[in-house]
């Protein structure tokens, strides 16, 4: 048949470049999830203080939560607008594994709101006064973590996403998930702060990224199929 | 391999099944428990440093235990009705669900309670209190998922996947947050540990907790044929089982009146 | 005699046994038996509510039924899932189109996962025959639920599925639009697909003989 010539490779680009024309033509969503980022990032120090040695501190905890809780944030928009269009059902119904098609979803949703929020981070580490020898730790640390946490939370949407107002149910699904991540990255950054090696960190986020790549794929195509039953 | 399994597949079969063994778990379960309850609060020698509020121990670390032990119980029902399609698997991880959310409460007031007279405060950021508060989450999102389903057998199966990856992610979670914990406050914090027990500290424990398992195996099994009733609803056997007791009840109340 | 022979010797191209479908605890139907052979086309009827949408669900495999088999070539579909969904074209009342692309490129996209053969000038043929020039280019968003509905509806006249299932397939589709439909159904079971549909409306340019019916009662409870 003709479709046996369409490769993982040829179907995964395909479903990529749609998610990204999308989200290029709606722009908000890429920037909302970033502002919020942002402006959750600036109340702390009007919470707490603007002494420069508490904030340094307390930085890593704080840039890595407003991370958890903007990609939590984004999330919807990972299935949501292709389950109640119909889009979703036709992809199940595609010929095609379904985890290649939910990769290439889940990678142009780390594209969309991973990236930006890695880009703008250091400018944030500026405003927290986080310690300068920092910077590589936090950025690696981001970079390595929140394609974890959007591994995980396709999983969390995968399963709301039929359930009217399933917005508050999926923090709860996703949250206590994301907690292995927030303590090694925080502990990463502390660790570099301190000019000690973090590599041991980093490796076991990265052993979290190659486990929930493997895996997370399978978990969010079973609950697809849960969620267009 | 599964054929023995097969009689049991049916709900009206493990029904009857379960209603057959149910009161002897509930005779063992309070006999255990009354034992081991009377035995560890009033004969059990006080412990020489805590004294007698070390007792809350019994209670407690059989509360914890359990409570990570339904957790796997439900995840193994949850990969048996994954894999085989075994739809009663889905019953009986809705049926323990709550149950282990309770155990995991209990073990999380009582290890609360514990720790006002060891540390002088209700909570500390210890790494097994920690940790059980983190499964506690896990339970209530998997309560909240399965009720947020109108279809219960779709309830089961989108329950079945979280409790999977929970399961997966549990000790990934325990582990890093003992990490964590041991990184932050070092050994300056004595842990809520077993401690070395004398012989006759380990009797009562040993009553108290097979007397929880059996509770907890009690409880659970109630809830499971009560899960099979409402999910077989329309079944004939369920009508007239129905219909036998309501008609049954009507017989009592005019016998009542009379 | 002979031609009940040949037709029983084709095995079925779709079948199904002892189906149940419950939802919300309510019994939509019981113990169905269906054969769909390559020739048929099927009218799925009965009154709103009576599981015509949950039934074609089961049978593109979207939906699990509570009990009972649905069979492709005599496989079950949940092992032949790849080759399944490569004859499988199945719209349901959603159109599955994004508005935030093109009319051409929601075509080609839904197309192209199909599997079916395209390219620009294709496209543009394609949605000339639902009466679609001049938008090829138009955000979808900016055009009509009906006009989504043909979107999704051009992806027929170009797929190489056999297996058709169409839900509700002409609402918001003017007369000509549904005549042009009903041709191409005919044109599809000639060359040895099969069309299950569900419709309000009688199928005109059909047969009354030549259309089965699958009629579903509402079983009150």
């Amino acid at each position: 048949m003709s479709i046996a010539n369409l490769s993982y490779r040829a179907v995964f680009s395909l479903v990529l470049k749609r998610d990204l024309t999308i989200a290029m033509r709606h722009k908000d969503d890429i920037i909302n999830p970033l502002l919020f980022f942002v402006i959750v990032v600036t109340l702390f120090p009007l919470g707490i203080g603007p002494e420069a040695q508490t904030l340094s501190r307390i930085a890593p905890g704080i840039i890595w939560v407003a991370a958890l809780l903007s990609t939590l944030l984004s999330l919807d928009r990972l299935f949501k607008s292709d389950h109640d269009d119909g889009s979703l059902e036709q992809m199940l119904l595609s010929p095609h594994p379904v985890f290649i098609l939910v990769l290439a979803k889940i990678v142009a949703h780390w594209l969309i709101t991973g990236l930006p929020l890695i880009l703008i981070a250091p400018l944030l580490a500026v405003l927290l006064h986080l310690n300068e020898q920092s910077y590589g730790a936090l950025m690696l640390t981001l970079l390595l973590g929140t394609p974890v946490l959007s591994l995980l939370g396709a999983i969390g949407v995968g399963l709301t996403v039929g359930i009217k107002k399933g917005g508050v149910l999926l923090s709860l699904l996703v949250l206590p998930l994301y907690i292995p991540v927030l303590i090694f990255a925080t502990s990463a950054i502390d660790t570099a702060a301190l000019g000690l090696p973090y590599s041991g960190q980093l490796a076991i986020i990265a052993a979290l990224f190659i486990g929930s790549l493997t895996l997370a794929p399978f978990a969010v195509g079973a609950a697809l199929k849960v969620s267009t039953n | 391999m599964w054929k023995w399994l097969h009689p049991y597949a049916n709900p009206e079969v493990s029904y009857h099944f379960t209603g057959k063994i149910l009161p002897w778990l509930g005779a063992l379960a309070t006999l255990f428990l009354s034992i081991g309850i009377i035995w560890a609060l009033a004969f059990a020698p006080a412990d020489y440093q805590q004294g007698d509020s070390f007792r809350i121990f019994y209670v407690h670390v059989p509360a914890a235990s359990l409570s990570m032990g339904i957790y796997f119980g439900m995840a193994i029902a949850a990969f048996t009705s994954m894999v085989w399609q075994f739809k009663l698997a889905d019953a009986s991880a809705a049926a323990m669900a709550p149950v282990g959310a309770i155990f995991t409460a209990i073990a999380l007031i009582t290890g609360a309670a514990w720790g006002k007279p060891m540390w002088g405060t209700w909570w500390i950021w210890d790494a097994r209190l920690t940790s059980e508060l983190i499964l506690l989450f896990l339970y209530l999102g998997v309560i909240a998922l399965h009720n947020a389903f109108e279809d219960k057998n779709l309830a089961g199966k989108a329950a079945g996947i979280l409790t999977l990856v929970g399961v997966i992610n549990l000790p990934i979670i325990k582990y890093s947050v003992e990490w964590w914990n041991t990184l932050h406050q070092g050994s300056t914090v004595s842990k809520l540990g077993k401690p070395s027990m004398s012989i006759d500290m380990l009797w009562p424990f040993v009553f108290c907790f097979i007397g929880f398992a059996l509770l907890v195996a009690t409880i659970i099994c109630i809830r499971f044929r009560s899960e099979i009733l409402t999910r077989n609803s329309i079944r004939p056997w369920v009508r007239t089982l129905v219909s036998e007791h309501l008609s049954k009840h009507i017989a009592q109340e005019k016998n009542n009146a009379i | 005699m002979s031609v009940n022979q040949a037709t029983s010797l084709t095995p079925p191209l779709i079948s199904v046994t002892n189906l149940t479908c419950i939802r919300e605890e309510r019994l939509l139907f019981d113990q169905l038996n269906i054969e769909i052979n390559a020739g048929d086309i099927v009218q799925v009827e009965g009154p709103n509510g009576s599981g015509k949408t949950s039934l074609l669900r089961i049978l593109s495999g979207l939906s699990q039924p509570f009990e009972g088999e649905v069979f492709f070539n005599q496989q079950l579909i949940s092992q032949s899932r790849e080759e399944f969904h490569q004859d499988l074209l199945y719209l349901g009342h959603l159109p599955g189109v994004k508005g935030e692309m093109s009319a051409a490129e929601n075509l080609s996209f839904n197309l192209t996962l199909q599997g079916a053969p395209n390219n620009a000038v294709n496209i543009e043929k394609t949605l000339s025959a639902v009466n679609l020039t001049g938008f090829e280019d138009s955000l979808a968003s900016h055009l009509s639920a009906g006009q989504h509905r043909r979107i999704s509806l051009a992806r027929l006249y170009k797929s190489t599925a056999k297996i058709w299932i169409l839900d509700e397939p002409f609402t918001a589709i003017d007369k000509q639009g549904v005549r042009a439909l009903e041709l191409l159904f005919k044109a599809h079971i000639k060359q040895g697909g099969c069309v299950i549909l569900t419709t309000h409306q009688d199928l005109l340019t059909f047969e009354p003989e030549q259309v089965k019916k699958i009629t579903l009662d509402y079983v009150f409870d």
